[in-house]
Parts: C-alpha cells; sequence; structure tokens
C-alpha cells in the first residue's frame, strides 16, 4: 500500500546527503531501525523504487526524515539531493521491517556499528532511545571516511553531552581529524574488540553499511565472543540501486 | 549465477522486504526461512539477496543454495519458493498491525 508524504523541510547533513522531512497523514507509526520504500514516477509511466532507511525517533506528529546520499550514477538519488522541494509530494510504501529494529522495551547494552550512511537507521534508535527515556546503554561506532562525511554531528553530540549511557566511537577510513589517537583506515579486530561492549555483558548488535562493512564488522564482532543470534544486520550498497 | 561470498554482490532480506511483505500481507523479515538444501532456520532477513537479474534471488545466508526467486512483469508476480521446505510466519503482530480489523 502506497501513501503520499509532502516534503517539509530539507536539511543538508554534508556535501552530497540531504535529510528529508516528510508529513505523512495516514502514517502508522513506525519502530526505530525501519525503511520505506520511495516510488518516483515518470509523465511517462516510468517508475523506479529505492529503499530508504527511515532516520527520525517515532513521533506523534506522524512525521517521517529519510537521509539520502547522493550516488554519483544513480537514477533517483540525485533527484530527492538536489531537485525535490518543500511542498512536493512523495509515495512512499511502509513502515518496512520487524528484524532490523530496536523496540523501546528493550534494556540490554546495545551496540551500533555504522558504515557511511548506515548510520541511518541506528540514528532512529538512538532518538527512540532519548525520547523515551531508555536508560539502555548505547554504544555507537561510526566508520567514516572523514569528518566532514559524518551526519548528524551536532545532534549526536547534544545527546551524549547529556547521557553518559551513550558513548560514541568516530572510526575515519580516509582522513583524520590532527592528532586523532587512531590513524585513518578501515575497522580492524582491534578497534572492534577496544571500542564495542564485552561480549560477556551479551549485548545486541546493529551493524548497519555497505555489504562488505557489515561482513568484516560481523566476523570480528563473532571473533570477540558475540552470538551470531546477537548481531543484527542490514546491508545497502550499489546493487540497491537497481538499474 | 556466478556468485560467491566475495563478491558482496548481495544485500539482505531486509531489501526485498516492502514487495513481498504486499504479496505475504505481512513482515516477512522475521519470518523463519528453511533451505531445502542444508536444512538451516534462518530469518529471512538475514538471507542474501542478489537484485542484478530482472527480479530478486534470495539465498541462504549458510549454504548460498536459492531460497526464493521473486519477479514482477506488468501486473503479475511469479513467486519461486521450492528452494525452501517451510517459511515460518509470525502471526502475533497481525492484530496490531490492523487495530480495526
Amino acid at each position: 500500500m502506497w501513501r503520499v508524504g509532502t516534503v517539509v523541510a530539507l536539511h543538508d547533513e554534508t556535501a552530497t546527503a540531504r535529510t528529508i522531512t516528510l508529513e505523512v497523514p495516514d502514517w502508522p507509526g513506525h519502530v526505530a531501525g525501519q525503511h520505506v520504500d520511495v516510488r518516483l514516477t515518470a509523465s511517462d509511466g516510468y517508475s523506479a523504487v529505492r529503499s530508504y532507511s527511515i532516520a527520525s525517533a517515532p513521533n506523534a506528529e506522524r512525521r517521517v526524515e529519510l537521509t539520502v546520499e547522493r550516488l554519483p550514477n544513480g537514477e533517483v538519488s540525485p533527484y530527492l539531493t538536489q531537485e525535490l522541494a518543500v511542498g512536493d509530494r512523495l509515495e512512499l510504501r511502509g513502515p518496512i521491517g520487524g528484524w532490523f529494529v530496536w523496540r523501546t522495551q528493550q534494556t540490554e547494552p546495545i551496540q551500533l556499528i555504522a558504515g557511511g550512511s548506515g548510520i541511518v537507521p541506528l540514528m532512529a534508535m538512538i532518538r527512540s532511545r532519548a525520547s523515551t527515556g531508555s536508560t539502555a546503554p548505547f554504544r555507537l561506532l561510526y566508520s567514516v571516511r572523514e569528518s566532514e562525511a559524518v551526519f548528524y554531528r551536532d545532534h549526536l553530540q547534544t545527546l551524549l553531552d547529556r547521557d553518559d549511557k551513550v558513548n560514541l566511537t568516530y572510526a575515519y577510513t580516509r582522513v583524520a581529524p590532527k592528532d586523532w589517537p587512531r590513524p585513518p583506515g578501515r575497522i580492524d579486530a582491534a578497534l572492534i574488540a577496544n571500542t564495542t561492549w564485552p561480549s560477556n555483558l551479551v549485548p545486541t548488535c546493529y551493524v548497519c553499511g555497505p555489504t562488505s562493512f557489515v561482513e568484516s564488522a560481523t566476523g570480528f564482532l563473532s571473533a570477540c565472543g558475540n552470538s551470531p543470534d546477537k548481531i543484527r544486520t542490514e546491508r545497502f550498497g550499489p546493487t540497491g540501486d537497481r538499474k | 549465477m556466478n556468485s560467491h561470498t566475495y563478491d558482496y554482490d548481495y544485500l539482505d532480506g531486509n531489501a526485498a522486504a516492502g514487495e513481498l511483505s504486499e504479496i505475504f500481507g505481512m513482515d516477512v523479515t522475521i519470518a523463519e526461512a528453511q533451505c531445502a538444501h542444508c536444512s538451516a532456520i534462518k530469518r529471512f532477513a538475514e538471507a542474501h539477496l542478489y537484485m542484478q537479474a530482472p527480479g530478486a534471488v534470495a539465498r541462504c545466508a549458510v549454504c548460498e543454495h536459492i531460497l526464493l526467486r521473486f519477479v514482477k512483469a506488468r501486473h503479475r508476480a511469479f513467486l519461486d519458493l521450492r528452494g525452501m521446505t517451510c517459511l515460518i510466519l509470525d502471526t502475533s503482530r497481525l492484530q496490531e498491525r490492523n487495530p480495526g480489523a
């Protein structure tokens, strides 16, 4: 079932990523971690469907925020990040998915691991935790190309400043800030072992990013003693931009 | 189809959830699927999903055998489920999804 959302705000997260806030009158509510399908239809009837994670916490205003990264040869993302305007309408299907979700009843330690724009559904979890007053301890490991590519930087900092049960580690893959303790590079076994919850606390782990990132991260988490049953993953990649 | 895990050319079951949930009328990502080849039972969200074909092919995350093939053409959807001996759907949330029903 397709619903219609109206764009009520646009916000650039980085030079290539934009957050789209939609008001969806018949939105049934969502759970942090879910995604939607967005359908664009051209005047000749040609249509394209893409999946985007929801970035916002569930809210009473029936608003849904999506953060879309522009892919260089994408068919849909350049339109959504450059041409879409406030007042435009988008067709949405969702919310979708009941597996890669964090529910507010969960009280166990939570380990979030994001690769690039894989932060989006994890941010919904962090926001949902904050908006419901949950005290579940959260750790986020956010692997990102460089500091200019970080999404939600200010909001993350605000949440961290007021709650010592949320902890964040940035890991830079291309360029690290000056004097950063770890040289730029992909995530590795030592980083996962040193920055994630010890496996004896039995955290639930959520990993989201490109497929190669997800495979590495889950491998390192398993090597640290985390059970595969406690690791939930969501993969995205160029193959997701259906051609 | 040439597929091996080193290519990383797959996504996961979440990526097909929109289409499939419309057909099944409920969320399929939490459904448990038993592979007809290796008998592993995993959540559908964990299946490896290949979308390079005209439709989508879901493969077992354990043995990579095909679980499901799905193609949509005009007003018809073709769903081949022979790679699963069983699909166990969670019906407990149907009530809360349709409070008026």
